[in-house]
């Protein structure tokens, strides 16, 4: 058996933890650079506004309408989701974070699972202050399932113990919205005459298989029941280590263009060595606004391969730089930049170039005494000069709460 | 050179704070001794926070705690996962605010009790946040 726990509406219901005169109220929190709408409380949603709307363009009605907006602080739910999953721990060690706000959890063994469904909720909220929902079932897409009943149908109370396919729930429920079915197999489905997940269950698995794809032909399966998406514990490889944000306001100067690609570098090399994996590849894109005015459209990438898979800041940087030197026209005013790394491999998977060109193991305890500096004390309390010491440029968080649980100067105050 | 800059100084909590537990004389010829009691370390964490994932840090404003020993500008360190009893400490949230008070379940209805002559009790309706487990006041 699986329990998949989700989080609530996990951004909105971690800024109520600290703030409970917002209990009740329509809470909606903003994506980097406040640009749209990433997470609503139930209110909000009530009102009809919808992840993605753009912030902008709802702002006045927002204001008019009292809902109370937050810019996304990222220390906050980050630091609430790593509560929410240790107490998970502590009911099995078979436990697969899937998402900031939802893991699934291997209860094989456990007994008396409707009532163990209810005590993780239980325990969960109390412990943390962060309601969830939890779905049991046979397998990982049913557990998925469970625990969209146990959130919107009436009547569960936020948990719900599914011990065998329910075919006449999966007749509720839309082909799209099962776990693993993208949009555009929906669409092949479809065409096909399957609306439900029910349709989708009652196909043979093998002519599912041919049709559409293996994922697909396993899905089939997992609605009936049969496990085959066993507890991913280990996190999986890494695909790419993207850092991009928008400014904050439209930047000119090329100078403020290379200390915006050069700090996103630096962060991606951190994310990089925080995963434990090396890059071949580093690419930089720069683009003006999108919505903007025609004429002044402006987009480029440029990727820079290394003979050595690197993560270390200079390397990292100096590459992007090259690769942003190489795509930079003065006279735009851009409004994003990124840095990607791609082609990633763990240490182990590392081969000495012939040619050279590898990370010295001087080049390693600095960047790991760099690292340990930084978590101590801050995030880029040390740092290399060339990004930027001003950041004029950085994204606009102008509706950002306080970091409770994260920073001393912001802890929450209590009146005595 | 590169070693010795890890110990500026811890900024929050999350890893242990090791003290080294010094034997009360240092002795010359007898290093291997010494070397036993190093090991042992003082946590304040550990003495502090029985349960990291339930417990929250908040900072007191106000007088009203003053005879409980909780002054203004103190760290309040609170637990959810421990359920308050009567008399304990606890925050709670009155009217969409939060205060620090002692819980009385004796009245009826419950209230929230000051430790100090010059506040009164709270006696709304209240929703208890997490029960307090120490005040660190910095001198």
């Amino acid at each position: 058996m699986f329990a998949l726990v989700d989080c609530n509406s996990f951004y909105a219901s971690c800024e109520r933890v600290f703030r409970p005169d917002l209990i009740g109220k329509p809470v909606v929190v903003l994506s980097n650079n406040d640009g749209c709408l990433i997470a609503l409380s139930s209110e909000a949603k009530a009102m009809g506004y919808k992840m993605g709307d753009v912030f902008f363009k709802v702002r006045e009605q927002l204001i008019k309408q009292g809902v109370i907006v937050f810019s996304s602080n990222y220390a906050l739910y980050g630091d609430l989701s790593d509560r929410v999953m240790k107490v998970l721990e502590v009911y099995t060690p078979d436990l697969e974070v899937y998402s900031i706000d939802e893991a699934f959890l291997s209860l094989r063994g456990f007994n008396e699972l409707e009532d163990k469904g209810r005590m993780i909720k239980h325990d969960v909220e109390r412990l943390t202050g962060v309601p969830v929902s939890v779905g049991i079932a046979p397998t990982k897409t049913l557990a998925k399932l469970a625990n969209h009943v146990a959130k919107k149908f009436e009547g569960h109370n936020g948990s719900y113990f599914m011990e065998a396919p329910d075919y006449d729930i999966l007749k509720q429920i839309e082909v799209g919205k099962v776990w693993g079915i993208g949009r555009r197999l929906t669409e092949h489905l479809k065409a096909f005459g399957v609306q439900t997940a029910y349709d989708l269950s009652q196909l043979a698995p093998r002519a599912v298989k041919k049709r559409f794809s293996v994922v697909a032909e396993r899905t089939v399966r997992e609605l009936n029941g049969i496990s085959c998406i066993p507890l991913e514990e280990v996190p999986p490889h890494p695909q790419n280590i993207i850092v991009s944000r928008g400014f904050k306001h439209r930047v000119k100067t090329k100078q403020e263009m290379i200390e915006a690609v050069s700090f996103y570098a630096n962060r991606a090399a951190e994310k990089a060595r925080q995963k434990k994996v090396y890059a071949y590849r580093v690419h930089v894109f720069i683009r003006t606004d999108p919505y903007g005015d025609r004429a002044n459209h402006y987009y480029a990438g440029q990727s820079v391969v290394f003979n050595e898979a690197r993560n270390d800041a200079g390397a990292i940087i100096k590459a992007a730089l090259q690769a942003f030197n190489a795509i930079y026209k003065p006279n735009f005013s851009y409004q994003k930049a990124g840095v990607m790394l791609t082609e990633l491999l763990y240490d182990t998977e590392r081969q000495t170039s012939f040619f050279g060109g590898g990370q010295s193991d001087k080049m390693e305890l600095l960047m790991k005494t760099m690292d340990k500096i930084n978590k101590q004390h801050g995030r880029e309390t040390i740092r290399p000069a060339i990004a930027g010491t001003n950041k004029t440029w950085f994204m606009a968080r102008n509706l950002l709460s306080p970091r409770y649980t994260t920073k001393w100067n912001e802890l929450r105050k209590v009146h005595s | 050179m590169l070693d010795s800059i890890s110990y500026i100084g811890s900024s929050h909590v999350g890893p242990p704070l090791p003290l080294p537990l010094a034997p009360s004389k240092v002795q010359c010829g007898f290093p291997s001794a010494a070397e036993d009691w190093l090991e042992d370390k003082l946590d304040l964490n550990e003495k502090l926070i029985k349960s990291p994932p339930s417990t929250f840090l908040f900072r007191v404003e106000g007088e009203s705690m003053r005879d409980a020993g909780i002054n203004d500008g103190d760290l309040l360190v609170v637990d959810r996962g421990i359920t308050a009893s009567h008399g304990r400490v606890v925050v709670a949230m009155v009217c969409g605010d939060m205060t620090v008070k002692r819980l009385n379940l004796k009245s009826n209805p419950p209230q929230l009790d000051a430790a100090n002559p010059a506040f009164k009790s709270i006696t709304e309706e209240f929703e208890i946040w997490g029960t307090v487990t120490a005040s660190i006041t910095e001198l």
